[in-house]
């Protein structure tokens, strides 16, 4: 009911052409971009980085291009259902993907873009690049938004724009990167158009180079701002190394059930525990190096 | 009017939405804000669900969630 009608174009082929090429690691493409598609690579990783979107925005597309692997991909919402992880090498450093499935919001979310909203909030990524839609950009920019509230260490990828630019579309990049505060690559995943420059953006990023500035910062009246951090508080004495909880706390204030609910049950301590243990053995990685 | 009576290929404005909680946060997160936009697009055969275009998109909706978003019709925004 809240998805897209799909609308089964034959697009898909088109995407798996250019989303393989995993052992390519000398094509000149890739020696553009310093790119070296690591695959499921379970070693060592120096950053992790969340790919994430609304629905039917090509961040499998994104991913297979960036780690060489065949994410399944179709265009229809709903293909990623759980989180798939792979690896690829820029400039040195050894960056970790997770693919995510497509959400909407981090805030009202159906069970499959649960997997997302976790991992956004709790995982810790080091960069979260948020794939949208160039033809749908006023949507997508919801989910930006909403991501730009947790973290500033965002690139927003600006997918499809081959596609804007068939239905007479232009994005002026510069000017939203502006407005963002975060940079903004335009590209066109399935063509392989833009991946060098989005692999930049991401290591300046991860590499505090760039430092971001989102100018989107939620303003809270000040006796919220009171409620949201006495809070928050509680939270992290009740949950240890709870990430977000202000943003757990603003939930429990609008009287959210499912955040209620994950607060009471425990739940919510898992989450985190999963996601704090996963950090430590990358930490644990990079120690060893 | 609400959502629901908008006929077919017509256009109006969202002007408010009912209800709260977690079902409203939803339409919201699809884009359905005072202000954008909507067109009945398609429609089932019963009328229900029907298929609104929404900031490029289309979104399906059931006529119990159309009754609820407020709309401005015959306006051409775009």
């Amino acid at each position: 009911m809240n998805a897209d009608l799909p609308l089964p174009v034959s697009r898909t082929s088109a995407e798996l052409d250019t989303s393989g090429g995993g052992s390519c690691g000398s094509c000149a493409l890739n020696n553009v971009a310093n790119l070296e598609k690591l695959g499921l690579h379970s070693g060592r990783h120096d950053f992790v980085v969340a790919l994430a979107g609304n629905p039917n925005t090509g961040k499998s597309t994104v991913f297979n291009a960036l780690t060489g692997l065949r994410q399944h991909v179709g265009n229809w919402p709903g293909t990623t259902v759980s989180r798939a992880e792979g690896a690829y090498r820029h400039q040195g450093h050894a960056y970790q993907v997770v693919d995510l499935p497509g959400t909407y919001s981090l805030l009202s979310t159906s069970n499959d873009e649960d997997t997302a909203r976790d991992f956004l909030l709790f995982g810790d990524p080091d960069v979260t690049v948020v794939v949208v839609d160039a033809t749908r950009l006023e949507r997508n920019l919801n989910l930006v938004l909403q991501i730009l509230q947790i973290t500033d260490r965002v690139v927003v990828a600006l997918n499809l724009m081959d596609e804007a630019q068939r239905h007479g579309i232009t994005v002026d990049a510069r000017h939203l990167a502006r407005e963002l505060g975060v940079p903004v690559a335009p590209m066109s995943a399935r063509r392989g158009h833009g991946i060098p420059e989005l692999l930049d953006s991401v290591a300046q990023v991860a590499r505090g180079g760039t430092a971001p500035r989102a100018r989107v910062r939620q303003r809270l009246a000040p006796a919220v701002e009171r409620a949201v951090d006495a809070l928050a508080e509680q939270l992290v004495a009740e949950f240890p190394g709870l990430a977000n909880s202000r943003w757990v706390a603003l939930r429990l204030l609008e009287g959210d059930v499912s955040t209620e609910r994950a607060v009471r049950d425990g739940t919510l301590g898992d989450v985190g525990r999963q996601h704090a243990s996963r950090r430590d053995l990358v930490t644990a990685g990079q120690a060893t190096s | 009017m609400t959502l629901d009576e908008l006929p077919h290929d017509a256009e109006a404005v969202v002007t408010s939405l009912d209800g709260s909680g977690p079902e409203r946060r939803r339409l919201m997160d699809l884009g359905l804000l005072p202000g954008i936009a909507v067109r009945a697009e398609r429609t089932s055969p019963l009328g229900d669900p029907t298929a609104y275009r929404v900031r490029g998109s289309l979104i399906a909706l059931r006529r119990s969630q159309a009754r609820g978003i407020h709309v401005e019709p015959g306006v051409r925004t775009r």
